[in-house]
């Protein structure tokens, strides 16, 4: 079937080279003496692109391997590719007809198939969610998880140590660099939820408030929770979408075009040039964003009170020191600077584990960020039980 | 040099007379370097071509503009007979079933099996049974030289040979016309290449494909091409067969070819004064 050489081939191959309008493939039956099912038009791929054609041709086809007649002609067909060859070939339960009349340039097709034989994937081993494997599997795959978080934790610290010997020779621009993307870009949508979200407290403590006549107690409970709670949470989970998203994704692209492996290569160790920048540029713009985010939440609270309850702007300024007591603003910003240290470890743990593929990143991505998150809120709720007594 | 016109190959061969690809007077320019400038190349159905140049003389973009997937500045590509960058949608998703591109790198979908990969475009089309796509997905495999056995791999366990081979595979899934291939042996060794070159050549021949591609590699583009288009000055300046086009005349065409003519079948050629290796 393969021709001696290019040249060759091309004095008996006819190529087709405008889109042509096809004939669509049809099979005709005749019942005089010997069934013949004649096969006429293009078989041809763009010829049964058409829904109905293709409906049509298969129920023929079907109504024709019923029947024992079996002359097969195939020689009016106009022209054949291996899409439409491979359509007769399983009509016929993979093997040739007793009687066929085929035109010679479409029988390589043919005999290809014959000569290939019954091609078989093997099949994928399914397994259940319950067996004993997979569940060994998960438990593994879990394991492997924390012994790596911790193995970055170890880094870290050995890291941090380098960097406090030499603190000159120590990734400065990359510190800055992420303080810049983590902290200064985020000024604007951390203003704007934490201005939206002060409003929405204000006006949903202010309506309870009103009820027993307690309004003076809305800049308390403003402050309390705007400064102890809600601020740094809302900065973190903000951050962790947005910062944590990026850094996991910008470690697994480098794993995909193998930048981590040049760097490695280079004596640039990921640890160091990598990781520890984005962690303390994240524990350093994190505290930063909570302050940000507190007072945003709280002139936002401020207007609403105006609004709703009357309390000028001057004595919700006046009241707020006595009300919160300083303990929570630094419970606040410690808060800030572990969650940003998390977020970027976090988001590292995961992006250096992403594999050379998309759908690894995408997944990869997804769970740092769902992780981070997670992780935020766990470290505090360990806050607020470490810190029950203080602040009040 | 009437021979390596661009615009009028000469029929060599009984065929040679249908032009699949045409372009007219083909300018691009990207801000203020321009690519190309009244170039013009007619590729006649069943060739296979080799596009030749130096590096950054526009190749790769020359062939992403037949796919459409650049446009030129000026001028027009037309594929069987259609202009890309005016034919309707529809026309061009008929138009896309008909040809295939064998990407540099593969561009295997990295997220599917191999056997997904070479499905997808024919699942596209969702007319075809199941067991017809399972068999011709298997008979391209095969025939691009990857057995059963592999076709649960995903892409990023393969070597980069059977990449190209999977690549291959997918790009021939629909029995194009037309097959555009992007450097088909960078990348391989010598005998994997050879053996790529082989496998071309041969659903060449049975698939009745039209073949374009772009190579750097001497002993591919010797032992595949019947015609070969060398692109420098920012147009196509030879177009001939491959013994035609090292006689031609060009400083390019010199250091291109006879730098490396010791390994080369016709030798019948003057020592170039300075050796240069391949531009």
């Amino acid at each position: 079937m393969l021709y001696g050489s290019v040249r060759d081939a091309f004095l008996f191959l006819t190529y087709t080279c405008r889109m042509p309008t096809l004939d669509a493939p049809s099979l005709a039956f005749s019942q005089d003496g010997h069934h013949t099912v004649t096969a006429t038009g293009a078989w041809h791929v763009q010829a049964l692109m058409p829904a109905q054609t293709m409906a049509d041709i298969k129920l023929a086809l079907k109504s024709a391997g019923t029947t024992d007649a079996q002359h097969w002609d195939l020689s009016q067909i106009d022209s054949m590719d291996y899409i439409g060859a491979q359509l007769l070939w399983n009509a016929w339960g993979r093997q040739r007809p007793a009687q066929l009349t085929l035109a010679p340039q479409h029988e390589d097709f043919f005999r290809r198939f014959e000569e290939t034989g019954m091609l078989d994937m093997r099949k994928a081993p399914q397994k259940h969610w319950y067996s004993l494997d997979v569940m060994l599997q998960r438990k593994i795959a879990l394991a492997d998880h924390i012994l790596g978080f911790i193995a970055l934790i170890g880094q870290l610290v050995i890291d941090l140590g380098r960097f406090l010997r030499l603190p000159q020779r120590g990734p400065w621009k990359e510190i800055s660099a992420n303080i810049f993307h983590t902290g200064y870009q985020a000024l604007g949508i951390t203003a704007l939820v934490g201005f939206l979200i002060g409003i929405v407290l204000s006006y949903l403590s202010a309506q309870q408030l009103h009820q027993f006549g307690g309004d003076i107690f809305l800049v308390n409970i403003l402050g309390m929770a705007v400064i102890r709670e809600l601020g740094p949470l809302l900065a973190a989970i903000l951050v962790a979408g947005r910062s944590g998203s990026a850094i996991t994704a910008q470690l697994g692209v480098m794993r995909v075009t193998e930048e981590l492996d040049a760097m490695l290569v280079m004596g640039l160790p990921h640890g160091f040039r990598l990781i520890l920048p984005k962690v303390i540029a994240l524990a350093i713009s994190m505290p930063l964003l909570v302050v940000w985010t507190d007072a945003m939440a709280l002139i936002g609270g401020m207007v609403a009170a105006n609004v709703e309850l009357g309390l000028t702007y001057k004595y919700f300024l006046r009241e707020l020191p006595d009300a919160v007591p300083l303990a929570n603003y630094w419970i606040g910003l410690g808060k800030g600077v572990v969650f940003g240290g998390l977020i970027a470890l976090v988001a590292c743990h995961f992006g250096l584990r992403i594999k050379p593929n998309t759908e690894s990143l995408g997944a990869g991505t997804t769970i740092s960020v769902v992780t981070a998150i997670t992780v935020v809120i766990l470290a505090d709720a360990v806050f607020a039980i470490i810190f029950t007594g203080v602040g009040f | 040099m009437n021979t390596c016109d661009p615009r009028h190959p000469a029929a060599e061969h009984n065929l040679g007379s249908q032009t699949i690809i045409e372009i007219t007077d083909l300018r691009t320019q990207f801000g203020d370097t321009l690519v190309h400038e009244n170039l013009n190349l007619h590729i006649n159905a069943g060739e296979i071509v080799s596009l030749v140049g130096g590096s950054g003389s526009g190749k790769t973009v020359l062939l992403r503009q037949m796919l459409g997937l650049n446009q030129p500045t000026a001028g027009t590509v037309r594929v069987f007979g259609e202009d890309i960058n005016r034919i309707s949608s529809e026309d061009l998703q008929a138009l896309r079933t008909r040809w295939g591109m064998l990407f540099q790198h593969g561009a295997l979908f990295s997220a599917l099996t191999v056997f997904d990969n070479v499905a997808q475009p024919l699942r596209e089309l969702r007319v075809l049974p199941k067991d017809v796509v399972r068999d011709v997905v298997l008979l391209k495999l095969q025939m691009a030289g990857i057995g059963p056995e592999h076709a649960r791999k995903m892409p990023a366990d393969l070597s980069g040979g059977m990449i190209k081979r999977v690549a291959l595979a997918r790009a021939l899934a629909l029995d194009p016309d037309l097959v555009f291939l992007d450097e088909p042996t960078a990348g391989l060794d010598p005998h994997a290449s050879e053996s790529f070159v082989d496998l071309i050549r041969e659903l060449h021949d049975e698939m009745k494909l039209t073949v374009i591609m772009v190579t750097h590699d001497l002993d591919t583009l010797f032992a595949l091409s019947s015609r070969v288009a060398v692109l420098a000055d920012k147009h196509i300046i030879a177009y001939c067969a491959p013994d035609k086009v090292v006689e031609f005349k060009h400083p390019f065409i010199e250091t291109f070819f006879r730098g490396e003519r010791g390994q080369r079948a016709f030798e019948a050629l003057p020592e170039p004064s300075e050796r240069k290796e391949d531009a």
